[in-house]
């Protein structure tokens, strides 16, 4: 079976580096973007199976993010990081086609849990 | 240690500003302030109106009783002198158009005496008689038998010599009637002089004093010179008795004056000489009179207390409402104060905590991932050296980071329920959240808190952070209330179908009955000048606002129970 490929994107760089080599450990193939612009390059630039995008962020915000990644890519799945409070972003997001959400800090085997399922479903 | 009944948070909003609402006793004073100078203002001037009216009053009814017995006295001085120079000088004109002769014929006498009746009135003149210088009786005409009756050694037949016309006192003589003369000497040509002599039966004298009329106390009569009655006195009897009141001495100009009588009685007495008489006239009228009628003393005094009682009863009355209102009212304002002080405090609070909560988050992702990282690592090497060291400090990185992470979460919960309106929520949890701020205090204090849940109890539709502040305030004041190691327990259960009761007791010091029943008004505080007794006011307030009730028990020494009733649904 091929490895997983996620897109984890955060505007902490030190936050975005060590989930990245985190999920390496595990055998997903993660690559990481701190910035909504980057994700959206990266996307062009290669495939990934799941995008796990916090929702916001300075510059392009997450929501504006989803709302191009289903336009070019209906079939990439993405998933919501929220801080708390950010309840109302998380729901427009999920209306706008995100597969599910984690609130931060994220526990790590939850992360991989949930993007199992979305991959499943792809 | 006395039982502070507010929370802290609203010590700040313990202003100067707030200070004037709070004391009972300024009221009290105002309340008495205004009713001294109101009664002042009212009472005052009433008064000396009063005894200013009544000594003007006084005044004039004196003057007019006085005033008007000397127009009585003027009245009927003139009148008895107008009806004794009448007929004095119809003998005057008789005995000058009457020759001797003619005088001594018999049926002339009596013929002149009709004349004289008529023209008067009948029974003006009671005989006429003719007396010769000797002093004897020549004619006679009258019904008494008085012919050759000799008058030389009386009074009035001396001085009558004398003077010429004399009028005499009031006089029993031969007939043994009260009566008096009036007689006139005339000249004989060289053979001496006689006297015509009439006499005028006493009560004609009376009947004269009191054709003016006499009101029912006062009382006119004549006198002689030696006090003897010439015409009957209602106070001193029948004609010839002797007043016993010390008459004083009459000039033919009326006098009034204010005397004693012999019962030493004050009387107002008018008195004049009655002008070529041996009559005094007097008149008087009880002093008591000035007092009796009218506007009296104990009349004023009855009318004054009466006054001052209406008025006093309607300015305490009017005080008590305005004192009242006034004090409700600042009490309203004073709260509402305090309660909107109280919210944007607690806002800004929340908006605090959610910014340090926020800030503090991302980091505490970043450790918790480094440390994960680490983790991973040292469990992929097969041989890490002090393996089991290293994970142990890891796990505990990570457990710190929960801790933080439950911290923060709570304080964006805080934050986020600030302005929250209404929502479904599980009290229980709410309770949790709520023991979680005071967890810290708690645990210094070894003090235990239980929270404990009846199963099934329903969500309530409330408001999340006014109930926030209601157990917040509740529970401040039973850590306070308990010491160090105490007790606090809270229970959640279904009151009745539409209501969840929240019960929170406490082993504390407890509360006296007097203090219960004023627990949760406004400004009640046990301890004088640690905060502002708004803290159960403004929870009590919150509760009512929320549907619900709030009740409180508690015995010295034992502990106190408040239990929160909040309604399943909220109405509206």
């Amino acid at each position: 079976m091929a490895a997983l490929r996620v897109l984890f994107v955060d505007d902490e760089e030190e936050l975005v580096s060590t989930v990245v080599e985190r999920l390496g450990l595990r055998g997903i193939e993660a690559t990481g973007a701190t910035s909504g612009q980057e994700a959206l390059t990266r996307v062009e630039e290669q495939a990934f199976d799941v995008v796990v995008l916090d929702v916001r962020m300075p510059g392009l915000g997450g929501l504006d993010v989803i709302k191009r990644l289903k336009q070019s890519h209906p079939d990439l799945e993405v998933i919501l990081l929220s801080g708390h409070g950010a309840k109302e972003d998380v729901e427009v997001g999920l209306r706008l086609g995100a597969f599910d959400y984690l609130q931060k800090p994220v526990d790590l085997e939850d992360l991989i849990e949930i993007l199992k399922r979305a991959a499943a479903r792809e | 240690m006395p039982r502070p009944l507010e929370t802290p948070a609203p010590r700040a909003a313990d202003s100067e500003a707030a200070r004037p609402y709070l004391s009972g006793r300024s009221y009290g004073r105002l309340r008495r302030t205004v009713v001294l100078a109101t009664a002042a203002v009212s009472i005052l001037p009433l008064v000396i109106i009063s005894f200013l009216y009544h000594d003007q009053y006084e005044r004039s009814l004196r003057a007019e009783t006085i005033d008007g017995l000397a127009r009585q006295v003027t009245n009927s001085k003139r009148t008895l002198e107008f009806f004794l120079t009448e007929r004095r000088s119809a003998l005057s004109f008789i005995v000058r158009d009457h020759s001797f002769a003619e005088l001594c014929d018999l049926e002339a006498l009596p013929r002149i005496m009709r004349s004289m009746n008529e023209a008067f009135a009948p029974g003006s003149f009671a005989d006429l008689g003719l007396v010769d210088a000797g002093g004897r009786q020549l004619c006679y005409s009258g019904p008494y038998d008085l012919k050759g009756r000799d008058y030389h050694d009386q009074d009035w037949f001396y001085r009558v010599t004398r003077r010429g016309v004399f009028i005499s006192d009031v006089f029993l003589g031969y007939r043994n009637n009260p009566h008096f003369a009036i007689a006139t000497r005339h000249e004989r040509d060289r053979s001496g002089y006689y006297i015509l002599r009439a006499t005028i039966n006493a009560d004609v004298l009376a009947e004269q004093l009191l054709t003016g009329g006499l009101a029912p106390h006062d009382d006119v009569f004549v006198v002689n010179r030696d006090g003897v009655l010439q015409a009957p006195s209602r106070r001193y009897g029948a004609v010839l008795r002797t007043v016993p009141l010390k008459i004083p001495y009459a000039t033919a100009e009326v006098q009034v004056l204010e005397l004693e009588d012999e019962r030493h009685q004050p009387i107002v007495l008018g008195i004049a000489q009655i002008a070529d008489s041996p009559f005094i006239l007097v008149s008087i009228r009880p002093q008591v009179r000035l007092k009796s009628g009218g506007l009296s003393l104990p009349r004023l005094l009855a009318f004054l207390l009466l006054s001052i009682a209406v008025i006093l009863g309607v300015i305490l009355w009017g005080s008590r409402q305005f004192v009242s209102n006034l004090r409700a009212e600042n009490l309203r304002r004073a709260e509402l104060m305090h309660k909107v002080e109280y919210s944007n405090k607690l806002a800004t609070v929340g908006r605090l905590a959610a910014g340090v909560a926020h800030e503090i988050n991302n980091p505490l992702t970043i450790i918790n991932e480094k440390a994960g990282l680490l983790k991973d690592l040292v469990n992929l090497e097969a041989e890490f050296p002090r393996r089991d060291k290293v994970l142990g400090i890891v796990d505990s990185v990570l457990g710190s980071v929960a801790r933080c992470r439950k911290v923060t979460h709570r304080l964006l919960g805080f934050a986020k329920h600030m302005d929250v309106q209404s929502e479904t929520i599980a009290v229980e949890e709410l309770l949790r959240e709520v023991v979680g701020f005071l967890g810290k205090e708690a645990e210094y204090r070894n003090v235990t808190i239980t929270v404990e849940a009846e199963p099934g109890v329903p969500n309530v539709e409330s408001d999340r952070g006014q109930l926030q502040q209601v157990f917040l305030n509740i529970l401040n004041n039973a850590e306070a209330a308990v010491k160090d190691g105490g007790r606090i327990d809270i229970r959640v259960h279904a009151a009745d179908e539409r209501r969840v009761a929240v019960s929170i007791t406490d082993d504390g010091v407890g509360i006296s009955a007097d203090n219960l029943e004023r627990i949760f008004e406004p400004f009640f505080t046990t301890q004088e000048g640690a905060g502002t007794g708004l803290g159960l006011s403004i929870t009590y307030g919150i509760v009512q606002k929320l549907g619900g009730d709030i009740t409180v028990e508690s015995e010295i020494g034992k502990g106190t129970c408040f239990t929160v009733l909040l309604p399943i649904r909220r109405k509206g």
